[in-house]
This record gives structure tokens, sequence and C-alpha cells, in this order.
């Protein structure tokens, strides 16, 4: 029993990674209707630019918030120049154009940081807590993450941006006619996500452990998680993404060697759409003929 | 969705015939000099210009499979490369463990990837657009770890060795042009194939529930039966494609099966031109050059050149090389057909 919630606790560490990156996509989904298959390269990115700025002797929570605000830059940047050409095109074409940008951003990285394994700092202390159910970095994690949420849930139900930006996510053509920018508002989306993916590269770096190649197997559980709750709503991406992490830990503690995670993963997807293609929390999309 | 399905491909159905010009005669004459010209490429070039052109016409098939698929039904899959390795292990494995003739296994891997195809295809049918590109993608992401685990079968990581075909006595061909041959003979076989499937009543299907599944199903058609014959005819062609890769390298290993090769068969499907034949061999020219001249261009991030390439691609010609060229052929058949009938004095039928 102890041994089992131990491993619920470390799946939920997990999982609140799954459920930060799974937020940043649904994010990008609810505005721009695209899957960002480059998500997770971008976090793993801004990583990078904190590995740096760390190493260059910044204190972590100031190189944290510096990489955050760059990483916002970064995104909107992104938005602007790269995926506004392929807003109208075919879906086909803007899936082709991130899985492009997925390549661009891997191959520049290892370019400039090259393909070897980097330690990552962390910023919580490695000490076991309450008889050794938790440890103290699973916790800061958790911490961090929620925080994160409730943050971004006050900018959205609080701030005159956010009500702008969920209109214009909702209803592009009312939003615009009464005076929302929605090209600005969809910018910030992307700016939003790519800070929140940062913060997601950032805690599972001292777990994971710093390469271009790390973020791909987290990207896969957070897509999971995203569509366990519904690809369309924020909560639920991140109660996926928590059932995801405890469902994976559980499955590789006790049921399945760890070689085949990704396939558990895409398991788990599969069993999703066969069996709840909406999700935990997402609504029906209704045709009209 | 409905925006999506339909802005896959906005080709309308009369003209989605070849992608070379239209008028009868001329396409023959025009068909018959390519593969004349296909047929007689091999005696003159180097044997490793004869080899890459071979992995063309390979990836070409597959890309045509893809094309069947995303193009012609509207299903987007980044897990093609599954089952490509499904074919390019089925024939290894017969012919490494069961010592099976290599021609004998391209039926074999065929029926294999029709089976998984229609499998996959199953549960396939309740996704759409995005949503099987995830699930195709995590298939993509999981092969090379299936392939690794089930070790007794595919020799784990260190792959199988193959012997590489002879060719028959007599002939006086070398092995590059016999495995060039077949390629091509495989190729036209699958060209035709292809063809006849979409210029019928499966591809008017096929092409109906890509641009409005509810009226295709008002109209009668079983969109069920129709998306998984188009998923398990697609994974057919790619993975015979595979298992003539296999034949051709004369190696399987799990790390030729990566994310990335169902990426470039993606890719190729898109920059070729997807709902089109034609554009199925271009696609197969970019999957294997293009990585050679981006690691010309740059030593350092070749992978960034090719993901550059493929923006520039996407925003210059979003449906493709031959999609976009495609009314201009129109155009000019047009034009010569009509210079032809004046000449004629205006009598031809």
């Amino acid at each position: 029993m102890h041994e089992f919630l131990q491993q619920v606790f470390s799946g939920l560490a997990a999982g609140s990674v799954y459920a930060s990156v799974a937020l940043a996509l649904v994010m990008i989904y609810r505005s721009t209707d695209l899957v960002n298959f480059a998500q997770g390269e971008m976090a793993m990115f801004s990583t990078y630019i904190a590995w740096t700025l760390v190493n260059a002797g910044l204190p972590f929570w100031g190189a944290f918030a510096l990489t955050l605000a760059v990483s916002f830059a970064g995104g909107m940047l992104i938005e602007r120049v790269i995926i506004r050409p392929v807003e109208n095109a075919p879906v086909l074409a803007a899936v082709i154009v991130t899985i492009g940008l997925l390549l661009i951003v891997n191959s520049v990285a290892g370019w400039i940081y090259t393909y070897t394994v980097q330690d990552f700092p962390s910023p919580f202390p490695d000490r076991p807590l309450l008889h050794a159910l938790i440890t103290t970095r699973d916790l800061g994690v958790i911490a961090v993450t929620l925080i994160m949420l409730v943050l971004l849930f006050l900018f959205f139900r609080y701030t005159s941006t956010g009500l702008a930006m969920r209109a214009a996510a909702q209803n592009p053509t009312s939003a615009r006619l009464c005076g929302i920018r929605v090209g600005h508002m969809l910018a910030i989306g992307w700016g939003l996500a790519a800070a929140i993916g940062a913060t997601a590269g950032i805690m599972v770096a001292p777990v994971l452990f710093l390469d271009p190649n790390m973020m791909s197997g987290v990207l896969l559980y957070a897509f999971a998680g995203a569509l366990l709750g519904g690809i369309t709503s924020p909560v639920g991406a991140v109660v996926g993404g928590l059932i995801v992490g405890v469902t994976e830990n559980l499955v590789g503690t006790y049921l399945i060697a760890s070689q085949l995670k990704l396939t558990v993963a895409l398991a788990l997807i599969i069993l999703v759409l066969v069996f709840k293609p909406n999700g935990l929390f997402g609504t029906a999309i209704v045709r009209r003929v | 969705m409905d925006k999506s399905s339909a802005a896959i491909a906005r080709t309308p159905l009369g003209t989605e015939r070849f992608g070379f010009a239209t008028a009868g005669t001329g396409r023959w004459a025009f068909a018959i000099l390519a593969i004349v010209i296909a047929a007689a490429l091999p005696f003159a070039l180097s044997k490793y210009h004869v080899f890459e052109l071979t992995l063309v016409m390979i990836y070409a098939i597959a890309v045509l499979g893809l094309n069947i698929l995303t193009g012609y039904n509207g299903q987007i899959s980044l897990g093609h490369g599954g089952f490509f390795a499904a074919g390019a292990y089925t024939a290894a494995i017969l012919m490494h463990r069961y010592g099976v003739p290599y021609w004998a296994t391209l039926p074999a891997a065929g029926f294999v990837g029709f089976v998984l195809g229609v499998l996959f295809g199953l549960p396939a049918l309740r996704f759409e657009g995005p949503y099987l590109a995830l699930v195709t993608l995590a298939m993509a992401l999981a092969t090379p770890q299936l392939l690794k685990y089930f070790d007794t079968w595919t020799g784990g990581q260190q792959g199988i060795n193959l012997v590489k075909p002879v060719p028959p006595a007599g002939l006086g061909l070398n092995q590059d042009r016999w495995l060039y041959l077949i390629a091509l003979v495989a190729l036209l076989l699958a060209i035709r194939v292809a063809a006849n499937m979409l210029n019928g009543r499966t591809g008017r299907a096929w092409v109906a529930i890509r641009d409005h599944p509810i009226a295709a199903a008002a109209m009668g058609i079983d969109t069920a039966r129709y998306k998984t014959l188009a998923f398990g005819t697609s994974t057919l062609f790619t993975a015979v494609a595979g298992a003539l890769s296999a034949i051709a390298i004369g190696y399987v290993s799990p790390e030729s099966y990566s994310l990335f090769l169902s990426i470039s068969f993606l890719v190729g499907a898109a920059v070729g031109g997807i709902s089109t034949i034609g554009g199925a061999i271009v696609g197969g020219f970019f999957i294997q050059f293009v990585p050679n001249f981006a690691n010309d261009i740059s030593d350092a991030a070749p992978w960034a050149i090719y993901g550059l390439a493929m923006l520039v691609c996407m925003y210059t010609m979003p449906h493709g090389v031959v999609g976009s060229i495609k009314p201009w052929l129109a155009r000019l058949a047009q034009w010569t057909g009509a210079h032809r009938k004046r000449k004629d004095g205006g009598n031809s039928p």
C-alpha cells in the first residue's frame, strides 16, 4: 500500500507536467483549431534558455522568470511569422507547418547546444516527506503547476484581455465586430502557450535530464491527457494530464516493462478515443448538414 | 470539420485523372515515352544513382498509399512509417527465418499491411482530422519500441541482415539494375491499380466521403466500409513499399522506422500534391534527395534546412507541386487540343 501511494504521488508530479503541456495544446487548439506538434520542442528550447541563464550565474527563479518572458515573446513571434500564412490554408498544410517547426527547433537546439545530455538544476531539495510518501521535489513541481493554473484562471476570468481572448476563440467574427483585435489575441494565446510549455520543460528537466529530444515522450502523454480531458476543455486538460501521469506510473511499476512506455500512451489514446471520443469534460461537436 | 476535410484538396471530381495532360492518345504516348525513358535510365547511370532512384520509386509507392488515404479520403496519417516497417519486417522475417524467395514476400507483406490497416482503420472511424493525426503520431513513436521489444522475431536492436536478390542469369543485368527494374514494375503496377480504383466507383465514394461525409452517407455510401477500405488499401501499398525497401537495402533495424520516416511520407505527399497520383513521384524525390541537399547546405543543422524547405513549399504551394501545376497543364492540354482541332478544319469529333 505504501509503495502504491508513493507511485501515485510521483505519478501526480509527472502528471502535472503533462497537464501543463496539455493545457498549452488546448489553448492553441481552442483559439486556432490547430494541433501544435511543435509544442514539446518549443518547451525544450525554452528549457535550454533557462539552462544558459542559470549557467551564466543568474539565481534560479530569476532565470525562470526571464525564460518565461522570452518564451512568451518567442511564442508570439512564431504565431505572427510562421503560423499566420497558413491560417486559412488546408488543415494538412497547417499540420505540415507545425511539423516543420518541430524539425527546425529540434535541429537548431542540437546545433547550438549539441545532443549531449545535460544536468539541469532543481530549485527544490530532494528530501522525503510524510514517511517517504512524497519527495519535496515532487511536491514543488505540483505546487508550481497549481500556482500557474490559478494565475491562468484569474487571468481569463478577471482581466479584460482574458475576456477578449475568450471571445476571440469562441467567435472570431463577432469578437472582431466588437473591436477586439483577434490577430493580437491569437498571438497572445501562442505566447501564453509557449510560457506554459517553458514552465513544464523547466520542471521536468531535472528528472529527465536536458537534451534536444527530451520532450517527445512528454508531448505524447500530454496529447493523451488533452484527449482524455476533452481537447476543448482547459480543466479537462489538467485533470486528464494528472490521470495520465498516475496511470503511466502505475502501469510502468506493476504491469509492463518501461521499454514500452510510448506504447502504453498509444493504447491509452486509442482507448479514450474509442470509448469516450469527446473526453471527460469536452463538449460533443454537433454538425449541421 | 467540414472546412478541413473539404479543404484538403479542392480538385473537382472530373479532373482528378492522371495528373498529366488529359487528352486521350496524347496521354498514352506521354506515358509510354516516360516508361521507356524510366526503363532505359539505369543503363546510363552509375550504380549509386541507380540505387538512389530505386529508393525514390519505393518511396513513391509508399507516398501513393498515403495519398489514397489522406488525399482522396481525407484521413491524415502520421503513422505510415509503422506500416512501412510492418511490410519490411514481414519480408525480412520470411526471407531470413523461412527462406522464402524475395518476390514471394511482396504479396505476403501486402496482405499483412492490408489486415493491419483494416484493424487500425476500424477505431480510426471514430477520429477525424487532428485526432487521427494524433493517434497515428503515437503509433509512429511506438513502432521502434515495439520492434525492439519483440526481439525473438525482429532481432531487436541489431535488426536482420538479408541477402540481396541475385538477378536471373542470362539477362546480363547487375544487381542494382535488377532491383531498379523490380521497383519500376512495382511502381507502374501500383499507379495502374490506384488509378483504376480512384477513377472508378470506389474512388468516387472516397472523394465523396472526404468532401462531405453526411451527404455521402445520405446518398447511400457505406462510409464506415469505404473508410476502412481506404485505410487497408493505403497500408497495403505502403507495406509493399516497405518490403521492397527491405529487399533493396538488404537490412532492417528498428531505428530506420522512427517517427521521422512517417513525417517524411506525409511531407512527401503534401509537397508532391496530395490527391494527385503524379505527386507521389515528386514526393519520392523529395524524401530521397532533399535531406542530402539539406546536408550539403548545412552540416550542423540539416533538419532545420529540411524544415524550412517544408515551410516554403507549404507557403508557396499549399496544394503541392503537382496540385499547383495541374490547372496549368489542363489549360495547356485544352490549348493544344483546340489548336489541333483548328488544323483539322474543326471536323474532328
